[in-house]
């Protein structure tokens, strides 16, 4: 019997820190753990006793690649449970904030993070010597979500005006307007970034996957919409903690979780809210799906990165909407009185469905907190596709095999500080 | 303070980035000074940054950023590991330089009965009683407040660095800042409790300059810090002493200065103030 061990310490380019341990006995993996050695923060715990009005600042600290995600989960839940009336306009205001994280978001995650795998190059330095136009667009492209974010939040790390009842100031619309070139240039960008997307190759991966990701009538899901899954499920933020349940498994610091009447694993994430929400796309984010070769259904996790590349440009182009259609929340934001009881909420960060749950008091105070974030309920499923995707590439050397499993990870773009870090690899071969 | 990094030769300064108990934000600032990061890469070799690069070489580090507290015993070797490895020390963050929103956990004592809250599993669960600062542990040679840090004040701190000078952070408050930008006074005209006059600015009077009070994400400001003139400020607004106590047990509420107001606030006397493991070993023979 041969065996094989391979240690690869610190998952590299996710956000976070994570360890894979994998055993490997006769060309049989016999033991696969996707260990997340991010230390706990316990934030559901140290919520409990906190005012209603501190949730948007403590909760955002939770991941600092997705604050807003978990801002608006947090206020939409505690507006609904307190039958608050927010001023005309703060929709929009909190879905052009969540299109800048988006942009922000997957920009970082498609050039900085990923993109530098499929080019077998160790980061986006070196990234930026091979193809140096493409990454300063792609820079330039963050910086407008970055500063869109900054301009609505204070500052795109944590920002300080979104409020339970609204934000604590909005922007007017002269200081927005000058983001609309800016947008227009950045949109006239994505097909040819598309086309660099599809002249990448890689590996791929099919299988049958349940997606489940938020739905809406109306938009492509952001802050507000029902869940749905590819398998025909529909629920929302009120049932989310019957459907779903969450497991804890001895190598892992975060909870994962499957469906509760099955005991499968599900996929949230971009490539979900593809699969579930196409016909909302706008004109040029379908160019640029078609141009990608991405269409419904996609299965292959490896699409992932197109899926994202589709959204920041659906992203870009909600965001000339919604700048050009603007009038300012006045005031912007209202008086809220709280009330007994639960909140539950579920918005679409960057990495997938986002639920929260509060239990309040009469008096405002957080009684209980349950706070799911998408990349603990993603984590069962990369376990999976990791048992799907290693036995063809076993052969490999260490080294590759190493750079392929981030990759099978990194489709994920998990934040392993949401769900607590990210990847060891430490491969048996017996 | 000897502040030039060390001679390794004609070679650039090698430059490393760690992270232990944090959300990655502050991280995420050295990636988002983007053009900046690009030009410095010149000027130094970031040879160790596993959020951004899969190449990581080993020590010694001339530089080296640590963002996030210590949290779990495996960090406590980390932090003196990185020590021993590294000329020049800079902690980045609430969560380095004063234990971050999850040293929340810390005034409560019931570090036990968090983890059961959370896990279902509490014995598959690592995890310290308290979130500490990096200073808990090791000596640091610059400490960079903020929630997240500010990406000026690490380029001035990084360039400094560079050019063999001492950075220079400023330690005044917010309320400085608000006034030198003429913002109106959120105390003053609508009544909401402002940690300005007594927290660090760093982030240009982010809060006011948005509409409402500051929350402290910068810490304590130096040297004057008077806590319990606001404490009977916020009293006047009509906060309880426990919401006044939670305003500054907050993001950076583990800080000294914050701390004991807090307790003080809450009539615990400093229960916990001498948590310091480097404190208890220094003192033991």
């Amino acid at each position: 019997m041969t065996h094989r061990s391979v240690e690869v310490p610190v998952i590299a380019r996710v956000e976070g820190e994570g360890a894979l341990h994998i055993r490997v006995e006769d060309h049989t993996i016999t033991d696969l753990r996707l260990e997340i050695y991010e230390p706990p923060r316990f934030f559901e715990a140290f919520l409990r006793g906190r005012h209603f009005s501190e949730v948007p600042d403590i909760v955002p600290r939770i991941c600092g690649i997705c604050p807003v995600a978990y801002q608006m989960s947090a206020v939409h839940g505690l507006e609904r449970l307190f039958g608050a009336q927010v001023p005309e306009g703060t929709h929009e205001l909190r879905r052009l904030l969540y299109c800048g994280e988006w942009i922000e978001s997957h920009v970082l995650h498609v050039f900085l993070l990923a993109a530098p795998d499929f080019l077998a190059l160790p980061n986006a330095i070196e990234m930026a010597k091979t193809h140096p136009e493409l990454v300063k667009t792609a820079l330039e492209i963050k910086r407008i979500g970055n500063d869109l974010m900054a301009l609505i939040g204070g500052r795109e790390i944590h920002p300080v005006s979104p409020r339970v009842g609204g934000f604590s100031k909005a922007p007017r619309r002269k200081e927005l307007e000058p983001f609309l070139p800016r947008l227009e240039w950045a949109l006239e960008q994505m097909p040819g970034i598309a086309d660099f997307a599809a002249s990448l190759s890689a590996p791929a991966l099919e299988r049958p996957v349940e997606f489940v990701s938020m739905v809406n009538d109306d938009e492509y899901p952001m802050n507000v919409g029902g869940m749905g899954s590819t398998e025909g499920r529909r629920f929302d933020a009120t049932t989310y903690e019957d459907v779903t349940r969450e497991v804890h498994v001895e190598h892992s610091n975060a909870l994962h979780s499957v469906m509760a009447e099955t005991g499968t694993p599900y996929f949230t994430g971009p490539l979900a809210r593809f699969n579930l929400n196409a016909q909302h796309l706008t004109p040029v984010a379908r160019e640029v799906a078609e141009r990608t070769g991405l269409g419904v259904p996609e299965n292959d996790p490896f699409f992932s990165l197109a899926a994202r590349l589709a959204e920041t440009t659906l992203a870009i182009e909600e965001s000339i909407r919604l700048i050009e259609r603007y009038v300012a929340p006045d005031p912007p934001m209202v008086e809220v009185r709280p009330r007994a009881g639960r909140a539950t909420w579920t918005t679409e960060a960057p990495r997938g469905t986002l639920y929260h749950r509060y239990d309040v008091a009469e008096d405002g105070t957080i009684v209980e907190a349950k706070i799911v974030p998408p990349t603990s309920q993603n984590l069962r499923h990369m376990e999976e596709d990791l048992r799907a995707f290693l036995p063809g590439v076993l052969d490999t050397s260490d080294e590759e095999l190493t750079r392929l499993c981030e990759m099978v990870v990194r489709n994920y773009d998990p934040c392993i500080s949401c769900a607590t870090h990210f990847l060891r690899l430490d491969i048996e071969r017996a | 303070m000897s502040a030039a990094p060390a001679e390794n030769g004609n070679a650039r300064p090698r430059v490393a980035v760690f992270k232990m108990a944090s959300c990655d934000g502050c991280q995420l600032q050295i990636l988002d000074a983007e053009e900046a990061l690009l030009e410095l890469a010149g000027a130094i070799g970031i040879v160790n940054f596993a959020e951004a690069s899969s190449h990581m070489e080993p020590g010694p580090y001339d530089v080296t950023l640590v963002e996030g507290s210590v949290s779990t015993p495996e960090q406590e070797e980390q932090i003196r590991r990185i020590r021993h490895d590294t000329r020049f020390l800079i902690t980045i963050g609430a969560c380095a330089t004063s234990g971050g929103v999850q040293a929340l956990r810390n005034a409560t004592g019931r570090h036990e009965e968090f983890v059961r809250h959370v896990y279902p599993t509490p014995e598959y669960v690592a995890s310290l009683e308290d979130s500490h600062p990096i200073s808990d542990y090791v000596d640091v040679d610059l400490e960079l407040t903020g929630c997240p840090i500010d990406r000026g004040e690490l380029l001035h701190s990084i360039s400094s660095l560079l050019r063999g000078a001492v950075p220079r952070i400023s330690t005044s408050p917010v309320c400085v800042e608000c006034k030198r930008r003429g913002y109106v006074c959120v105390v003053v005209a609508k009544g909401e409790p402002c940690l300005g006059p007594v927290t660090r600015t760093g982030c240009g009077a982010l809060c006011p300059g948005w509409g409402r009070g500051c929350y402290g994400c910068f810490g304590p400001a130096q040297p004057s810090n008077n806590t319990e003139a606001l404490g009977r400020r916020f009293a006047d607004l009509g906060l309880t002493a426990k919401e006044t106590a939670d305003r500054f047990r907050f993001i950076t509420g583990w800080a000294p200065a914050f701390r004991e107001a807090a307790d003080e606030l809450e009539g615990v006397g400093g229960r916990r103030a001498s948590g310091s493991p480097r404190a208890k070993e220094e003192s033991s023979p």
